[in-house]
């Protein structure tokens, strides 16, 4: 299998086909950033980008990432080693208590972004309606992810 | 008033956006084994043998724990000692652990966890904590005598005699549930044996010293063995007391006896099954009032689900004890609230600590009472509720801080638009929309920090660098609250310096001296007060060295800007004054601490419940406006609105960020968390079948902060995680009423849908 992780590509034996996604990001590739939170598809805390949509990596296995793009919160990186855009609206809006949901919650946002520039605040708050945080109540999360709508106009 | 949308800023938040942020799953160690826990499928049992032997045979397995192989106390307990780290004479709840494997990997620890088995029969079981507290219940610690952990009481005035002359008298019943605190990251430690001989623990946790007290007692060691480090913690609540303790202990425990790094992972299932959750109550409530208005007379009888085993029960019901008849001036109370054991899970700290449930009925009983009167429901609150120089039903005059109740009241009100919605009410009739429409809100005070629970005091360091950098270091934890950030504020204000100047130090708990639990909404007014009394020492310090270079006495230095500045114009930059302090072989070093003073500024006492129960109080209501499908049942939160008095709000986008979150929970708490218990078998074991709210399920939230320093606190700053939790269930169930004209007396409050 061949797997492109955050633009290193990576050949994975074949007899790791069924091996769960987020455990070999974790423990083969150190990417520590995409979280486990339920293990079982519920709280988000695990999504990452495979070809740009955002899928729960506790519940994909590595052959369903073959030949694929995988984005990682490692991934996002601004211009000139600054912060994502979108990661800097988090900082910039409070978005971050404890933390452990963001990683997810940043994949999920950057995914919506990518295809709608300017959602509205309901847009952005069905997004992320299957990333749980228990921290927030979400409020600065939807500030953030809306304020950072300008920057994809930018890249776009 | 302030409304802030300011750019916010926190010292953690980059890492966290960036996943470089490491949680204890996060860690890896040369050679580090992963442990799993064993429990049976008992609920109360009796054991009689534990076989590993198969197990031990697994590829992997490098060693299996039983009880017997504790080499200290294997039973601990922060009130009553009554939890073994590892269960060898009795199953006492569903989530009881007989056995730790411990393997070379996580799988083949998994997999040889199936094969430790236990001999047991069943014992009788009980889980009705009002049965539990009769005489001749089955007991579930028989050393005890008894299953009632705790009785608290208040006896002010004489209630029956005043029920007497009451022109209305209200008897009601009301029942709360176990909720779950849902961090998002499961409990989880590392321990690494050093060859010191010190084991460190990397854990998730927000009271590192409680880890280190469990640890010290298992392995029979001094505190001084076990160095509990500080990382980020995702998610606490309250949870991650005692039974990030335990996990911690059990981590500690398998790395002595391998002398091998071990790391112990909770799956979420496990920690849902095994960790604490928030205490069930049963309460009887009794209100008698006259025709003027007034409330007579209270009589409040509680009984508590503490489950299996002790933890906090004590200290939570206190709180409830303290606060049993709300922010209200009640002259003749009688309160008997009982913590009691059964085979449920276990029950302890939870955000609000023993205040939801009570404000839950109170702010429902008010209601009711002014419906029974044909009053105003703001009006009798207003008449009845605390006012600067009230005394409180435990006889404490609220007299050394601003009351600011009403404030709080009339600012939620006008936020909300209460009286303009309010005349949409449905009360039961359908609106246009073919919906129920309700507006309700609630409020309360809430003493601060620990009270008279126990000591209350926390350690602050501040430690200049002479390159004119600062390390400051305190004994609160960052729970993901933002402790570190108003640190870092506070000491940059006191100082009169940048905050970029100004590191903080992640304790650990060799580092600062033990400051106790970071709960009870202490972490800011305990915190930034020690920060203020070691920022003022140092300066003292520094301004004693430095007056002869500034010609001046050393009390007219100022520090501000940067700068060390005298009258007289003369003046040091922050980076020559501490160049000059090297000099003259003196270290800008400072530690202070910030203590409650036992008996001036809090007492009790466990007879009459009187006292003071908490050395300052804080102020807050909360409203909620919701609608109701009538086909589903479902309530949508269409608005909600928060004012709190936090005393000041040192960092204020976090303060707001505390209020948001505790309003979710609270939402949460009031119309859909559920275990699903029953005979202490937990159903929902994960987070799709035990469900918290969701961005799609919640507004935005209207915030308003109130300021009023408090002279209590040496910074000013009170606390907020508590309060901003506590007032959603029952606004949302004054809402619920105002809609449906029926009152829902139990949580959470489910609506049946209509055929």
């Amino acid at each position: 299998m061949e797997i492109t992780v955050n633009g290193t590509k990576h050949i994975v034996d074949d007899s790791r086909q069924d091996d769960e996604l987020l455990n070999w990001l974790r423990e083969d590739l150190n990417l520590t950033g995409t979280k486990n939170g339920c293990h079982v598809g519920i709280c988000g805390a695990c999504v990452v980008l495979i070809d740009g949509k955002p899928m729960r990596a506790c519940r994909r296995l590595l052959k369903h990432a073959d030949g694929k793009e995988v984005t990682t919160i490692e991934g996002l990186k601004g211009k000139d080693g600054a912060l994502h855009p979108l990661q800097q609206a988090f900082v910039d809006c409070g978005a971050v208590q404890c933390g452990y949901c963001i990683p997810g919650m940043i994949m999920s946002g950057h995914a919506l972004l990518l295809q709608n520039h300017h959602p509205s605040r309901d847009e952005i708050r069905k997004a992320i309606s299957n990333n749980l945080c228990r921290c927030t109540g979400y409020v600065q999360i939807v500030d953030a992810i809306e304020s950072a709508g300008n920057a994809y106009d930018e890249n776009a | 008033m302030t409304e802030t949308k300011a750019k916010a800023w926190r010292n953690d938040a980059v890492a966290k956006v960036t996943g470089r942020a490491k949680y204890a799953d996060d860690y890896k160690f040369y050679g580090m084994l992963h442990v799993v826990p064993v429990y049976t499928d008992a609920v109360s049992a009796e054991i009689h043998a534990i076989h590993t032997d198969e197990a031990a045979r697994m590829p992997g397995v490098v060693r299996i724990v039983t009880a017997k192989d504790v080499p200290g106390n294997p039973v601990y307990g922060q009130i009553q000692k009554d939890y073994r780290i590892l269960a060898d004479d009795r199953i006492r709840m569903e989530g009881d652990v007989i056995a730790l494997v411990v393997a070379e990997s996580r799988a083949q620890a998994l997999e040889a966890a199936k094969l430790v088995k236990a001999d047991l029969s069943p014992l009788p079981a009980i889980f009705d904590p009002e049965e539990a507290a009769k005489d001749g219940a089955f007991l579930i610690h028989p050393e005890k005598g008894t299953n009632i952990i705790n009785h608290h009481k208040v006896r002010t005035g004489d209630a029956e005699e005043a029920f007497k002359h009451c022109d209305i008298i209200l008897n009601e019943v009301f029942q709360t549930q176990h909720q779950e605190h849902a961090y998002i990251e499961p409990e989880s430690s590392v321990a690494d044996p050093g060859d010191d001989g010190v084991i460190r623990i990397y854990g998730s946790m927000q009271h590192p010293f409680v880890a280190r007290r469990f640890s010290a007692c298992v392995l029979g060691e001094p505190l001084s063995n076990i160095d509990v480090l500080t990382i980020p913690v995702g998610g606490g609540f309250g949870g991650k007391d005692d039974t990030a303790a335990i996990v911690a202990a059990r981590a500690a425990l398998c790395a002595r006896l391998t002398d091998r790094p071990c790391k112990l992972t909770y799956a979420r299932e496990w920690s849902m099954k095994e960790s604490y959750k928030r205490h069930p109550y049963k309460v009887y409530y009794k209100m008698g009032l006259t025709k003027d208005g007034k409330i007579q007379a209270c009589d409040v009888t509680v009984y508590a689900d503490g489950g299996a085993y002790c933890s906090v029960t004590p200290w939570v019901t206190f709180r409830s004890t303290a606060q049993c008849c709300g922010p209200y001036v009640v002259p003749n109370v009688h309160c008997d609230i009982y913590g009691v054991h059964t085979n449920n899970v276990f029950t302890g700290a939870f955000r609000g600590f023993g205040s939801p449930q009570i404000n839950y009925v109170v702010e429902q009983m008010v209601e009711k009472a002014a419906e029974a009167l044909g009053m105003d429901e703001i009006e009798f609150r207003r008449l009845n509720c605390v006012k600067q120089g009230s005394t409180t039903v435990t006889l404490q005059k609220l007299d050394n801080h601003k009351v600011s109740l009403e404030q709080v009241l009339d600012t939620t009100l006008e936020k909300i638009g209460y009286y303009e919605k309010r005349k949409h009410n449905t009360y039961g009739k359908l609106n246009d929309n073919g919906e129920y429409y309700g507006v309700g809100i609630a409020m309360s005070y809430r003493g601060m920090s620990l009270g008279a629970e126990g000591p209350d005091f926390c350690a602050a360091i501040i430690n200049a660098q002479f390159d004119g950098s600062i390390i400051i270091e305190t004994g609160i934890h960052e729970n993901g609250q933002g402790s570190e950030s108003a640190m870092i504020l506070t000491a940059a204000e006191y100082l009169g310096v940048k905050r970029e100047r100004i590191r903080y130090h992640r304790s650990s708990t060799s580092t600062i001296p033990d400051s106790g639990t970071t709960v009870a909404s202490r972490g800011t007014i305990m915190g930034t007060s020690a920060v203020v009394l070691a920022a003022t020492k140092l300066k003292e310090q520094m301004s004693r060295c430095l007056a002869p270079e500034l010609d001046c006495p050393p009390e007219d230095v100022v520090f501000a800007n940067d700068c060390l500045t005298a009258p007289n114009g003369k003046s040091l930059t922050w980076d020559q004054a501490v160049l000059k302090m090297f000099f003259l072989r003196e270290h800008p070093f400072a530690q202070d601490t910030f203590r409650v003073r036992d008996g001036i500024d809090c007492s009790w006492d466990e007879e009459t419940g009187h006292g003071k129960a908490y050395f300052t109080w804080v102020y807050g209501c909360q409203a909620a406006e919701i609608a109701i499908n009538p086909k589903t049942g479902k309530i949508r939160l269409i608005n909600a609105a928060a004012t709190h008095d936090v005393g000041k709000a040192v960092n204020p986008p976090f303060v707001i960020g505390q209020i948001n979150g505790g309003m979710a929970q609270g939402f949460g708490y009031g119309t859909m968390e559920d275990l699903g218990i029953k005979d202490g078998r937990i159903s929902n074991l994960n987070l799709g079948k035990y469900k918290i709210p969701k961005a799609n399920e919640l507004p935005d939230f209207i915030v308003t902060l109130v300021e009023n320093y408090d002279p209590m606190s040496k910074s000013g700053a009170k606390g907020i995680g508590e309060p901003a939790l506590e007032l959603m269930a029952p606004a949302v169930a004054n809402a619920i009423a105002h809609a449906t004209g029926k009152r829902y007396q139990s949580l959470p409050m489910i609506i049946p849908p209509e055929k």
